[in-house]
């Protein structure tokens, strides 16, 4: 064959073969896209779902503190006080804005554009101050979680009345309430200040937040300090043997068992074998500290690897023994190295969901924790708590939460880059 | 009284550090030699004066409880001792909520006040045994330290031999979490196919865990046939992969041969913050936002989809692991050497020529081992499946009727309060076993490919 045939036979198909390299690189493109569009599509959703709860309608009430319903022994005394009929109080204060309905059956629904929340609240500001009895207030106060719900359009009112929660009289005295002013939206100061509660308005994170945050102190006390050492066991001592290579191994392997795994083990050996309580902290810290071991152990060697053998060499050069090489002068400039690594894994372990469920803290628990030994949620928990409720205020409650979740798993990794950027030695 | 102890050992700690630390130097100055640094000298007396202190703390933690409830019993009036077991655990129950401070709904006998003043007074005494006896054994252990620091004394050696035990135990943590993992599940399983036969569970073709009650009662069979939930496990992780192999391999190859740094230094971080999003919430988008959507586009189309058909799980599931198949990938497709690209650069070869006909070849091996690994990932996620797949086990392989997995059956077995012996609970252990192993064999075929395919190129 002649060169000039070659030729010939390769600008023949360059045109297609240049046509297939743009829409290979096609393919990449539409690829990476996709993947974006994932990422655009997924926030959008949660934050549009979310962000409207971080907002409670409340009603403007004026309240007369009638010594009647609070105290009607007067006998001035706290206890008594506490079981005034502070309910009545508010109920009382509602229908004086409504003269013209007199039904009971009105009246029930009346009342029900109230959170159940409303009485305790005047409850605890009597309670702390009796003082008050006697006096009228102008008081904000929540409404219920359907009438909150109407407010930011999620109910079709256009629907027959028989299949939505809230009754066309409950509309007409909203209308009415709003166009009085007496209605507005406030920050929802409860969800950041309450635990979780069965009552939409009610239910709030801090239980979850209290939960998960002592859960990753214990995990980080517990998985830090151990992986390290072992970190530096396997980079700086290990002889390279069977035994090691079985360690390795291990830790391999541990990296990649799936987490309800460990949820499996919790159960087994701490709840049922040593006995602890479940739902506790502790033992949720426990098994994330042996999921976020391999995590700390594989950065942590990577941080170990990254000291150049110059400063060891230097260190020996000068009499320093082997532990004292490793402890005084490779370990603190492994150490931001090492830190990137954890707070990256205890981010993950902050998500992490599946083992706690297995250890019981899907229980429903109202109160915050004040201890690691006390039942608690956690947040990725509460986030799967709330998705199963059927209230459609909790869809709502569930995406803000997963914003919450979201907003600290990127704090954290944010912190982790900055200390990687601040403290990174390039060698 | 067990924080005071622990905050006032540690102070101690410290105070004897410094005795240590002046009585070396003290020999330093008289005899001018001394074989460690002064600090060494400290930490030894330290320790020794710590040791019982920890070694009495972790007795105390693993033992007081047991050995006080047995005292306990032992004290009660025969007629309780002789009750049956789960009625003496209620009694104690009742004795130790009462200890507490709790008020109970109803008196179970007579003395329980008594005996609940019992076993606080217990708790004082041990708790004051436990106080005292650590801190002067302590003083004893520290003595004979700060006795032994003479001038030839090698207390950097010995303190250096403490901390080498430390680091290889910490990394022998590895072998007994491992073993740890294994014994519990397997334990658990054992007792199950103690009670249920072996090749049922793994080649039944019914799930029906529920465990009749009564007499002839419908749907209760105790069937545990694990084929349905296999099959679905393999489906929805089939649709996973089939979705992010395509999206994740060409992502990779396009950021590794293609991309300008722009790009990829935008890229990179948003595969990240996908990889970081934690798995509950992909499963809250697929059962609130993705599941109701196909169900509607199916209404559109003339199919009736299930609202937790396996298609919604499997698609969330694919974007989940989009970020761990390219960055595997990725990890790959850099390995391979710079010199076979520019051989085939060489010969005339465009670059999607290159990558298709020498690239990808050079690193299947790699490639597949990333797979695998995501398979793995895949098999074992609980949550999106929990969140957004059926719970009644169906012998079905299409993807648009609702199937359930090894994992929802996990949870759902293991939620509620059962007994913990009956078959039901000891099923969940051995689909963890199931899964364990599983997952264990994708990991070791997936390391053992990727790290013989890395060695080639090295």
């Amino acid at each position: 064959m002649s060169d000039a045939s070659i030729t010939e036979i390769v600008n023949k198909n360059l045109k297609k073969r240049y046509k297939k390299e743009a829409s290979f690189q096609r393919y990449g493109q539409i690829s990476i896209l996709l993947a974006a569009s994932f990422l655009v599509i997924f926030f959008t959703d949660i934050i549009s779902k979310g962000y409207t709860a971080f907002n409670q309608s409340e009603i403007r009430l004026s309240i007369y503190m009638d010594q009647e319903f609070i105290d009607p022994e007067k006998t001035g005394d706290i206890e008594e006080i506490r079981y005034g009929n502070f309910d009545g109080l508010v109920f009382q204060s509602l229908y004086d804005l409504f003269p013209e309905v007199t039904s009971r059956a009105e009246k029930r629904k009346l009342r029900n554009i109230l959170s159940s929340s409303a009485g305790i609240e005047i409850q605890n500001l009597v309670v702390n101050d009796p003082s008050l009895i006697n006096k009228t207030l102008d008081l904000w106060l929540p409404l219920d979680d359907e009438i909150d719900m109407l407010l930011k359009g999620n109910i079709d009112v256009l629907l027959p009345e028989e299949s939505r929660r809230v009754s066309d009289s409950q509309i007409k005295f909203i209308q009415i309430l709003q166009s009085k002013g007496l209605i507005e939206g406030k920050f929802n100061d409860t969800l950041f200040t309450a635990g979780d509660s069965r009552e939409a308005e009610q239910a709030g994170i801090l239980g979850a937040l209290v939960g998960s945050a002592l859960m990753l102190s214990i995990t980080f006390i517990v998985a830090f300090p151990l992986a390290v050492a072992a970190a530096i066991y396997l980079e700086e001592f290990a002889r390279k043997n069977r035994f090691t290579d079985f360690i390795e191994v291990n830790i391999n392997n541990l990296a990649a068992v799936p987490s309800i795994i460990y949820g499996l083990l919790g159960l087994a050996v701490f709840i049922n074998f040593f006995g602890m309580p479940r739902s506790a902290p502790l033992v949720g810290g426990l098994v994330l500290a042996l999921m976020t071991f391999p995590v700390i152990i594989i950065a942590s060697r990577a941080a170990l690897q990254s000291v150049p053998p110059s400063i060891r060499d230097a260190a020996y050069g000068v009499g320093a023994s082997k532990i004292q090489t490793v402890f005084d002068h490779v370990l603190p400039l492994a150490l931001p190295g090492m830190l990137t690594g954890s707070i990256i894994g205890m981010a993950r372990a902050l998500g992490e969901s599946a083992p706690l469920i297995m250890i019981g803290m899907v229980a429903f628990v109202v109160d915050v924790p004040s201890s690691p030994l006390d039942s608690s949620a956690a947040l990725p928990v509460q986030v799967y708590l709330w998705a199963d409720s059927p209230e459609r205020a909790f869809v709502e409650k569930t995406s803000a939460a997963i914003l919450v979740l979201l907003a600290f798993l990127l704090s954290m990794n944010s912190l982790a880059i900055w200390l990687r950027n601040k403290y990174e030695i390039k060698w | 009284m067990i924080t005071f102890l622990i905050f006032t050992a540690a102070c101690l700690g410290i105070v004897f550090y410094f005795f240590g630390k002046k009585q070396a130097l003290k020999i330093k100055s008289s005899t001018g030699s001394l074989h460690s640094l002064p600090k060494y000298y400290g930490y030894y007396a330290s320790l020794w004066f710590l040791l019982p202190s920890i070694l009495i703390i972790i007795c105390y933690l693993l033992f007081a409880e047991s050995f006080i409830t047995n005292n306990l019993i032992n004290s009660l009036p025969i007629e309780v001792q002789s009750l049956p077991d789960n009625e003496l655990v209620l009694i104690l129950n009742d004795i130790k909520n009462l200890a507490v401070g709790n008020i109970l709904n109803s008196e179970s006998f007579l003395s329980i006040n008594e005996a609940a003043q019992f076993y606080n007074n217990q708790y004082v005494v041990l708790n004051q045994v436990v106080f005292y006896s650590s801190l002067i054994l302590g003083l004893f252990t520290f003595l004979y330290a700060f006795r032994s620091i003479t001038a030839n004394f090698r207390a950097r050696n010995k303190i250096e031999n403490i901390i080498y035990v430390f680091l290889f135990s910490s990394a022998s943590v590895a072998i007994f979490a491992t073993a740890g993992i294994l014994l519990s599940v397997l334990f658990e399983a054992i007792r199950f196919f103690e009670i249920i036969n072996f090749s049922d569970f793994l080649f039944g073709l019914t799930w029906s865990p529920q465990i009749a009650i009564r007499e002839g009662q419908v749907g209760s069979s105790g069937l545990f046939g694990a084929v349905p939930l296999f099959l679905g496990t393999i489906l929805i992780s089939l649709i996973a992969l089939i979705l992010a192999v395509p999206i994740g391999l060409m992502t990779a190859i396009y950021l590794s041969e293609y991309a300008h740094p722009k790009i990829r230094s935008i890229t990179k971080p948003m595969l990240e913050i996908l990889s970081g999003i934690p798995t509950v919430v992909y499963g809250f988008f697929a059962a609130v936002t993705l599941a109701p959507f196909i169900r509607e586009t199916g209404d559109l189309l003339g199919l009736s989809i299930a609202s937790e058909s396996a298609l919604g799980v499997g698609l969330v599931m694919g974007i989940m692991i989009i970020p761990l198949v390219s960055s595997l990938s990725d990890d790959v497709i850099s390995a391979v050497p710079q010199a076979m690209r520019e051989g085939s650069y060489g010969l005339g070869a465009t670059k999607s020529e290159t990558i298709k006909k020498v690239i990808l070849p050079a690193a299947l091996p790699g490639i597949v081992g990333g797979i695998l690994l995501a398979a793995s990932r895949a098999i074992g996620e609980t949550m999106i499946v929990v969140m957004a797949a059926g719970l009644s086990a169906r012998l079905s392989f299409n993807p648009i009727d609702a199937v359930t997995t090894v994992t929802v059956q996990i949870v759902t077995l293991l939620t509620g309060d059962q007994e913990f012996d009956s078959p039901k609970t000891l099923a969940a252990f051995a689909l963890g076993l199931t899964l364990f192993i599983f997952t264990l064999f994708l990991n070791f075929i997936a390391l053992r490919v990727v790290r013989k395919y890395r060695e080639q190129y090295e």
